[in-house]
């Protein structure tokens, strides 16, 4: 407001720059540098240049299959459960009877789901001789092993995460309330059936929300920790060794701290690649009414 | 609609008519569709919930006999011997200590959150946008990146074993993703009120207190309520920060019971993955329509 001294907005966000510096900006700064560095917490680090890196992309085979593992984990989680979230949000968009009933019950599983106890829950339901098995033995499927079979091992984990698609999926009801009834009402009268009003109409108006749930999602998958930890402990054959796994026990079992800052940073770089990209080529694909950007 | 202009216009007319019911037929077929595949998934969504609370009250050689989740003969002694743990420490402890961390990590929450949000929602001052944008980058910065220098900071400061790193750096407005949401509240909430408090003479402060914070109460409530959600289900923090038993959150001590009791003892471990989802099961239904607003806004709006 006018007349207040040009400064007092900042003594209002006083916490979050003093947060910012010491808690994120300062560590991160740190944590580039310890990736060049040998640093096992007895003496002060040591720098040594490239070698943590060298080492990652040369000799470690543990790095290349946890890394090929985590690719495949995002690949596969991501665009299933953005793609059952929309699905799921279109149907629940028509005026039903019962939406909040069902609005809930999907919900629930986000709101505990990176719990432990639901972890445990999964080694449960999944275990040799657990419910799903027999629900496959009941409508007349081979029992699956789950979690000793290394393809199957990961899927277990994906299920999980898609089990909790309820966030996306308010989310994504949201945006598909929020659009003009009047566009679906021109449309009917243009004669355009069911299948390209949604193509034409629905889909480029909530590409802003697909977006922002792509970006939220991607992030949260690739540190993806407490289901692997929980449920296979990265096994078997380390097949379901995701990198935030890897970080974990070079840093705080090992205490190589320099050697996991390293491999951090290889994860953060795919990251921020990868969100770039999406960044990029927003342009292409996400529409924005009255192109107004925030 | 086309059909509804003719079933005006042309009223009583058997074409119209005709129409009318084979759209009717169709309405049918495809809300049954609907319904049928909303129940399917609502069922796949809870039943590994209500089989877990069912299980828990089962006998350890039950427990995998039957995909049922009624107990044949119930029992409670998968709750009495795993509240005991093979701890020195009953869950009772465990919740205590959960609770410690929680509390302050939320009061911290709100406060910071809201003195930011209303700085970058009301004010202009040099270097607004570089912060603002700082705020969006922290947002999607992966935790995993300064994980490992904070745990080295929180060690020389001498917090390790404590509940400080737990809740210390959301103190500091550290989770972004509250910042956004409030500033987004704030940008809808019109200004008319507070300049008028202003013209009257009260300061910021005064306006803070008294005018925004009563407006912005809803918002508030999803605010704690997801903090308390994620703190509870937080358990990367607790296993790099917590070493002594004493000290150990839900979540941990969980895991601990894990490790010493599952290859036998099945129903305890189920039993206390109940207790430790209650909470938040319990204040989800309390409170749902919360959740479901602040997460529409955060994600919608921004």
């Amino acid at each position: 407001m006018s007349g207040d001294n040009r400064f007092l907005g900042l003594f209002y966000l006083s916490p979050y720059i003093i947060g910012l510096l010491v808690f994120t900006a300062l560590p991160f700064a740190a944590s580039f540098y310890l990736s060049f560095t040998d640093y096992n917490l007895m003496s002060s680090p040591v720098f040594t240049g490239l070698d943590n890196y060298w080492k990652l992309f040369t000799g470690d085979r543990t790095f290349r299959k946890s890394l090929w593992v985590t690719l495949v984990y995002v690949f596969t989680t991501v665009p299933l459960k953005l793609a059952f979230a929309l699905f799921i949000a279109v149907i629940l968009n028509y005026k039903l009877k019962f939406i909040n009933f069902f609005r809930t019950a999907f919900y629930v599983p986000s709101i505990l789901g990176g719990s432990i106890a639901i972890a445990v829950m999964w080694r449960y339901l999944f275990a040799d001789v657990g419910i799903v098995n027999m629900g496959l033995a009941t409508l007349g499927f081979e029992p699956v092993n789950w979690f000793g079979d290394p393809t199957n091992a990961l899927f277990t984990i994906t299920l999980l995460r898609l089990w909790q698609f309820g966030s996306a999926m308010v989310i994504f009801l949201a945006a598909l309330q929020s659009i003009d009834k009047s566009l679906y009402e021109a449309a009917s009268i243009d004669g355009a059936g069911k299948f390209s009003t949604f193509w034409h109409i629905t889909m480029p108006l909530i590409t802003p929300v697909i977006f922002f749930n792509l970006i939220m999602q991607m992030v949260q998958a690739f540190q993806e920790f407490n289901g692997p930890y929980i449920i296979t402990q990265g096994g078997p054959l380390k097949s379901t060794y995701l990198l935030p796994l890897y970080i974990y026990e070079e840093a705080f079992r090992r205490f190589d701290m320099g050697y996991a800052s390293a491999i951090a940073w290889v994860l953060f770089v795919i990251i921020m690649v990868l969100t770039l990209i999406a960044f990029w080529s927003s342009r292409h694909w996400v529409y924005y009414a009255g192109d107004k950007r925030s | 609609m086309a059909n509804h202009i003719l079933s005006e216009n042309l009223a009583l007319d058997e074409e119209a008519d005709r129409i009318l019911k084979a759209q009717r037929r169709r309405q049918f077929i495809s809300a049954t569709l609907r319904y049928g595949v909303l129940t399917l998934v609502g069922l796949v969504m809870l039943y590994p919930l209500i089989w877990l609370i069912g299980a828990s009250f089962k006998t350890n050689s039950e427990i995998f006999a039957g995909a049922g989740f009624i107990p044949n003969e119930a029992t409670i002694s998968g709750y009495v011997q795993g509240w005991q743990t093979s701890t020195p420490y009953t869950f009772g402890r465990f919740f205590w200590n959960t609770f410690l961390i929680v509390v302050p990590k939320m009061i911290g929450t709100v406060v910071s959150c809201t003195a930011v949000a209303y700085g970058f929602a009301r004010f202009d001052f040099p270097g607004k946008k570089v912060l603002f944008a700082s705020l969006i980058a922290t947002l999607l910065l992966p935790n995993v990146v300064t994980r490992i220098p904070q745990y080295l900071l929180f060690r020389d400061l001498g917090w390790l074993d404590s509940f400080l790193p737990l809740w210390v750096p959301s103190a500091f407005a550290g989770d972004a993703f509250f910042v956004f949401m409030l500033v987004q509240f704030l940008r809808a909430i019109p200004r008319d009120m507070e300049e008028a408090a202003r013209v009257d003479g009260a300061n910021t402060w005064q306006v803070l207190l008294f005018i925004v914070v009563p407006l912005l109460t809803p918002a508030l409530i999803s605010v704690c309520l997801f903090q308390f959600m994620w703190t509870m289900n937080d358990f990367l923090g607790p296993l790099i920060y917590l070493s002594s038993v004493d000290k150990f959150p839900v979540s941990l001590a969980l895991k601990l019971s894990i490790d010493t009791t599952e290859a036998f003892e099945w129903n305890r471990i189920l039993a206390m993955s109940v207790l430790t989802i209650m909470p938040a099961l319990i204040v989800f239904f309390v409170a749902q329509k919360y959740f479901i607003e602040g997460i529409s806004a955060g994600g919608v709006k921004g």
